[in-house]
Order: structure tokens, then sequence, then C-alpha cells
């Protein structure tokens, strides 16, 4: 055989890197799919070492907006789905993809803006009045653009106060198709308005001068839901774990866990299983 | 914005922490991208040296298809190999998806076309200058390749470095089959990926400057091996 330097060296950094690397993962492990917003919150980080401990099963969580999230779980790569949009959910149920699905947690949504204010909604708890006000003066508003829960409740919320928001793509209605973060980085860059849910809002640390302009109004309630992937469907579902996962979260441990995550003193999920 | 100065002083502090969640995220970038240009070498060195040493027929189609094949984006091989390894895939049944071992599958798809159609232009090049001697020697086609693979294997080790550094920088493809699952899955550039998500943009470009120096160490440790031989080869 040909004996090139880099081989060798490669082979032997390798067999090191190996050997330190972390110990072989263990089996008894779940693949929930999630959303961004609980994954960016740090709520996941908060609440699943407790499961863990108690368990002895490791859940790994993919965060993905929920669009994607439900297409992967539908694929059977995951054991538990758990998103935002109820919808979807109950399609992915009545489709045979999901067991059942149950509430979880629910917060809101709000319209975060520059202090500039352009629009003049600043203050307003009625969404679609501010809505037709921004779409009235053309002030940017950036949308995610994703087919994410955030995305269809927004676009629900549009249509609701009458504005066609697919007529103004590309001029003052912005989707950036990207996730919410990134979704803020852009809006915030461009003065633009933003539909961002309350949690990835209080923990995002890219503010600048942002603050929310419109809050408070019943219709950005924002509900989470939690369903096992159907494992008559996908025959690699760990169905036992992933319904002692579902189980723990409904639990009243697991709830307490929820309202117990605070950033900054401020509640950012109310559970509300039945 | 946040002051450069501050940056740089944030990544030192990170590294000088020895945050042991950094550390994992490190040495698991390694792993796969090292694991990855390693498979690529074992394939595109002797592909892109066979098509750089011989004559056959459609071998400009080949050429071209490597070429071609260097700019496949990462996002587009995430995709394909997640559409292979997904539980309803052809390859499903492995339960590889959101493991490193999908990270390193897609990254050695990335690599291997760098490597072969770079080697393939290097020996091509080597070839005709030796092709005489070969043809006088009577060297049969194995040994044919082995010494031109042999005598230029200090530029095939740029062609390494080069396919190296598109793995290691790349987030497209292994945040699609990896999934950043935190101590699983999560390396480099998708913590990068992730930080800046949450608006932490310091902390994503400390974490960058971290990947910038291990690339300058893992390039200054290879010259450093290149050098020693260079000087051994001549004593």
């Amino acid at each position: 055989m040909f004996r090139c330097n880099f081989f060798g060296f490669a082979a032997t950094g390798l067999l090191a890197l190996g050997l330190s690397g972390p110990a072989a993962a263990q089996n008894d492990f779940i693949i929930v799919q999630s959303t961004t917003s609980t994954q960016n919150s740090g709520l996941f980080d908060y609440m699943l070492p407790k499961f863990q401990d108690e368990t002895g099963v490791e859940v790994r969580v993919v965060a993905v907006g929920t669009g994607q999230a439900i297409k992967n779980a539908a694929n059977g790569d995951g054991d538990v789905l758990f998103v935002h949009a109820k919808a979807s959910e109950e399609a992915f149920v009545a489709d045979g993809d999901g067991v059942s699905r149950s509430d979880v947690m629910y917060n809101d949504f709000v319209i975060v803006g520059p202090p500039s204010d352009p629009a003049g909604v600043a203050g307003s708890s009625d969404i679609a009045v501010a809505l037709a006000q921004i779409a009235e003066v053309e002030a940017p508003f950036a949308s995610r653009g994703d087919d994410s829960g955030t995305h269809k409740a927004e676009l629900n919320l549009w249509a609701d106060a009458g504005v066609d928001v697919d007529a103004a793509s590309g001029g003052w209605y912005r989707e950036t198709g990207s996730g919410m973060g990134a979704t803020l980085n852009t809006g915030t860059g461009m003065n633009a308005y933003i539909m961002t849910d309350r949690a990835t809002w209080i923990s995002f640390g890219n503010k600048g001068d942002y603050e929310i302009a419109v809050e408070g109004d019943a219709k950005m309630f924002n509900q989470y839901g939690i369903i096992l992937v159907n494992p008559e469907k996908h025959s690699n579902v760990k169905a036992e774990q992933g319904q002692a996962f579902i189980d723990w979260v409904l639990s009243e441990e697991g709830q307490a866990t929820i309202a117990d995550y605070k950033i900054d003193g401020q509640q950012l999920f109310f559970p509300n299983a039945n | 914005m946040d002051s450069f100065s501050g940056i740089l002083v944030e990544a030192i502090g990170l590294i000088l922490s020895w945050d042991p969640d950094v550390i994992e995220i490190i040495v698991l970038s390694l792993r796969v991208t090292l694991t990855a240009v390693a498979a690529a070498c074992l394939i595109g060195l002797p592909l892109g040296a066979i098509v750089g040493a011989f004559q056959f027929p459609m071998r400009t189609g080949v050429i071209i298809a490597m070429n071609t094949l260097m700019g496949l984006p990462p996002v587009v091989v995430g995709l394909l190999v997640y559409l292979m390894l997904s539980a309803s895939g052809p390859m499903g049944v492995l339960g590889l998806l959101y493991t490193p071992t999908a990270m390193i599958v897609a990254q050695t798809i990335l690599v291997t076309p760098i490597v072969a159609a770079l080697t393939r232009q290097v020996i091509e090049d080597l070839n005709s200058e030796y092709a005489e001697q070969f043809a006088s020697l009577g060297v049969g086609p194995f040994d044919r390749v082995l010494a031109l693979l042999w005598d230029a294997r200090y530029s095939l080790l740029t062609v390494a470095l080069a396919g190296f550094g598109r793995a290691v920088a790349e987030v497209g493809a292994v945040i699609i089959v990896g999934g950043n699952i935190n101590h699983v899955t999560r390396v480099m550039t998708t913590t990068i990926a992730l930080e800046t998500s949450k608006g932490n943009l310091q902390l994503a470009l400390a974490l960058g400057l971290i990947l910038l120096t291990i690339a300058v160490i893992v390039n200054g440790l290879l010259m450093a091996i290149r050098g020693t031989a260079t000087r051994a080869a001549y004593v």
C-alpha cells in the first residue's frame, strides 16, 4: 500500500479522538421533534434533566420549525412530537401518524417593533386593528415565512385583519424563510415589525432598542401540544419510553416544572394540561 | 454592536474556562470532520489518481462530473442523506439518522469530489512528466498509481486540507442529518448557528474564532509533519 503521511496522521488522530470521545451513547433514549421556541427559550435544558434523572431515559431534541417537525415525525424520525399548531397537529393524528394529542402549555404571541413605531401601533391590544394599520402605512413587517407554528398563526391573524399579505410579499411584507431567532435578527436590522412568541422574545439576546408593541389580545394565544408518533405506522418508534415522557410532561410534576421556568423573574410558559 | 475586542476576550475566556460543553463540541467537530476527510481520501485519492493517470472512454465526462460535484451545496447533500437515512427511507432500518455517523456520511459525500478532482489534476501533471520513464521501465498500472501518489504526497496534503476546510466549515448538511442535538450531534458550526438564532451574537462569533483557531492548529500540524518529512527525505 502507498503510505501517505497524512493517512497515518489522520488514523492516529482518529484513534486518539475516538478514545477520548464521549462514552458510547446509551441506547435508552427517545427523539423529540420540537420547535425552536421551546429550545431557544431554555425550557428543555431546564426540564429534561429532571425527567432523565427519574427515568434514566435520555431525551434528544431536534428543534426545527413546527412544519418541518411534523414532516420529520410523519417520516417516523422521532418518537414524540411537541409543537404548537393545533390544526396541523390534529391533522397529524387524523392521518394516523400520531396516537393522540394532548394540550401541554401555552404562552402568547406579541408584535415587537422599533421605537420609532412607524405604524403607530405601540400599546395596542387589538391585533386585527394593529395589523391593518401596519398594512395601511406599509410599514416593514418581517414574517417567518417557513410554515412554522408561528408563521401559521401569523397568517391566520392577517386573514382575520382582512389583509392580503401575498400581494405585499417582497414589498413591505418580507418573508425570511427562517427560524424565529434568525427572523428577529433580520427584522430588527431593517426596522420591521415582527411577530414572535413571548418566550423567544424574553430570552432573545439581540433585542437592540426593540420593544413589545402589541400584546394581550386573546387571539394571540399560543397553544402547545404533545403527540406520540404512531408505533403501528413506524415500528422503530419507542412507544413505551415516548409515552412515559408524555405522561411525565402532563403529570403534576411536569406541569409544575414548566410553570417554574422563569427568565428575569418572568414565567415563559403556562401549563394547561387537562 | 459589541466591540471585536470584547468578542476576542469572550473567545479566550471560553477556551480558558475549559467548559466541558465547549470541549465536547470541539472534540465532536474534529471527530466527525477528520473521519469524513480520511474516508474521502480513501475513496478520492485512488479515484483521482486513476482518472489522472490513464486514458479511457468518457474520461472528459468523468472529469467534468468530478469538477461539478465539488460545488455540491451542503444543504442538498444533507437532504439526500436525510432521505436515505430517514425511518421511511431505504436505509432507515440502520437507525443512523441524528447520529454522528450520519454527519460523517454527509461530509464524506461533500468532500470526496474535492479530493478526487484536485488529486486528478495533481496526478495528471505529474504523470505527463513521468510518462516516458514509466514506459521505458515497463511499469504496470498499479505500481504507476502508487508511485504517482507517493511522489505527489506533499501536494496531496494540500488537497486533503482543502477537503478539511470544506468539511469543518459547513453547517447545512450536518444540521439536517445530525439534528443539532445537545451532547449528541452538536458541533461547532451548528452551535454557532444556534447561538446566532438566540441572538447571542458575541458568543457565536467567539465560537467562530475558536473554530478558526482549530483550523490553524490542524493546518500547522500537517505543515510541521510535511516539513519534518521533507528534511528527513534529504538526509
